[in-house]
């Protein structure tokens, strides 16, 4: 029978959910790497035994966690305790990103803007988001903060910047949002390897479509109004975006305030909030197998990070966007102040398709039935950062 | 090339929790530091016999100290002392630890 595993990163560790095909019994697993922050960890579509995790720490910066037995034991890449040195250091370091400013690769671009508008050094602080190759299990992305990406192709034990994004010639122009300036969002194209997609708080959209040689912004139609220019090509708080496999040029977009659709690839948007109570939050998921039904969880505002008038609700369209249906069967519908955060909603590829999110809260709720029922599969976790799920054999 | 089960100072470093977990000890260790010990050869030997450690403790290129960590030796806080200053005696023959300290910040 085949099974799901839910990979759950939290502020203090992480924690695997696995039940069997019917997902009603769930086995929880963790705390992982506990009192750490583990921004996101995430399975290859190619090997689900191979795990990636980003685990970070104030304290004590960046460690990148690699499984290949689905999360029983781990390793860092790299960091191996040699049994002596007579071979020499290990080659590798997962946990170093150095960003590229050579002439031949990139561009030596030194400073982005800061909150107020004057210039600041790039320095790395985490990485945000694990993106696993479609075909290869040592294959790697990793979106990072500040905005860069990064990738791997020896199983995380080195990484070199993708250049080009951040040598992109607005890239110095490039400002954080309220959680900094990261890269959160990677989409990779399952019918063109050369196309990939970032998305950048509070840069924007952006699109490769030469395997990463060269980006451009794809914003048009975006408006901020906390923008000097609201229409500008970068300066959006773009907080997630989201596509279907079968449909790679359908892109759904929650950006800071308004929920958004481009049928072309990124090359324009137009909005799609239609009845939403409110149009600020942060993930917006894809069901897994109808590419037109969608799914959100409204936020009051950009002020006041929990539910309007207190209540969690999922809100579904079945119609690509602006019409939308309240989820609330066994959610709570009063005295909720929770947050779901941007990477902490995914579905499975059961039939019917499963949807989970985790919440500030420490709950990871899931519906079996796409949406209409939902049910907390863990309670009182340390509040929830991601939720990514694998549909196993 | 030096290390572990080398000649050296027999240094022992102690470090926070998460660096125990991350290096997979569960208390001090001891270091074998070839040459004079001081605050960088000891966390070369740190490093070297604990790779994963690499880039907790001080930044990977620059070998600057993390913002949140200190250093203390015999009672004293050698954190801003460069790397390069010669370690108490007390510390090369073993006596006192080498602490690594996680800094507070806030209450």
């Amino acid at each position: 029978m085949s099974g799901v595993r839910v990979l759950v990163g939290t502020k203090k560790g992480a924690f695997i959910l696995s039940a069997d095909g019917k997902r009603t019994g769930w086995d929880v697993s963790g705390p992982l790497f506990g009192g750490w922050e583990i921004y996101h960890l995430k399975g290859s579509p190619a090997d689900p035994d191979r795990l990636y995790t980003s685990q970070s720490s104030g304290w004590f910066g960046q460690i990148i966690q690699r499984s290949s037995d689905g999360g029983e034991t781990w390793e860092t890449p790299g960091g191996e305790k040699m049994p002596d040195f007579s071979e020499g250091m290990p080659s590798g370091i997962s946990n170093r990103f150095v960003y590229d400013t050579s002439e031949e690769t990139g561009k030596p671009l030194t400073t982005h803007k800061w909150y107020d508008g004057t210039d600041h050094p790039w320095e790395f602080k985490r990485v945000w988001h694990l993106e696993p190759s479609l075909d290869d299990p040592d294959e790697v992305w990793a979106g990072v903060e500040d905005a860069a990406l990064f990738r791997s192709t020896d199983g995380a034990r080195s990484w070199q910047e993708v250049a080009g994004l951040r040598g992109h010639e607005g890239g110095s122009q490039w400002n954080p949002g309220a959680g900094g300036l990261c890269l959160h969002t990677i989409l990779l194209d399952p019918t063109d390897p050369d196309r990939i997609y970032t998305a950048i708080s509070a840069a924007g959209a952006f699109r490769t479509d030469d395997g990463g040689r060269s980006w451009r912004p794809i914003n048009r139609g975006l408006k901020s109004p906390y923008l000097p220019d609201p229409e500008a090509e970068i300066g959006h708080c773009v907080h997630r975006i989201a596509m279907h496999p079968s449909r790679p040029g359908v892109l759904y977009m929650q950006k800071h305030w308004d929920v958004m659709r481009s049928d072309d690839a990124g090359d324009s948007w137009r909005e799609v909030s239609g009845n939403l109570p409110s149009d600020f939050g942060f993930p917006i998921q894809v069901h897994a197998h109808e590419p037109e039904t969608i799914y959100v969880v409204p936020i009051k505002s950009d002020s006041e990070h929990y539910p309007p008038e207190g209540k969690l609700r999922v809100y579904r369209s079945r119609t690509g966007g602006d019409e939308w249906e309240a989820l609330t069967e066994g959610l709570p519908q009063q005295d909720c102040y929770v947050n779901v955060l941007r990477d902490a909603m995914a579905a499975d590829a059961l039939d019917p398709c499963g949807v989970y999110f985790g919440t500030s809260g420490g709950h990871v709720y899931a519906s079996r039935d796409s949406g209409d029922r939902w049910e907390p599969i863990v309670r009182n976790l340390p509040p929830v950062l991601s939720v990514e799920v694998q549909t196993l054999p | 090339m030096s290390g572990p089960g080398a000649d050296g100072a027999p240094v022992r470093v102690e470090m926070p929790f998460h660096l125990r977990t991350l290096a997979r000890v569960d208390g001090p260790v001891t270091l074998r530091v070839p040459g004079p010990v001081t605050i960088g050869a000891v966390l070369d030997a740190l490093e070297e016999a604990y790779p994963v450690l690499r880039g907790t403790i001080r930044d990977h290129g620059t070998l600057e100290r993390r913002a949140f960590l200190r250093f203390f030796v015999a009672g004293r806080d050698v954190s801003l002392e460069p790397p390069d200053t010669p370690l108490p005696e007390a510390v090369a023959r073993g006596e006192e630890p080498f602490l690594v300290v996680g800094a507070l910040a806030g209450g």
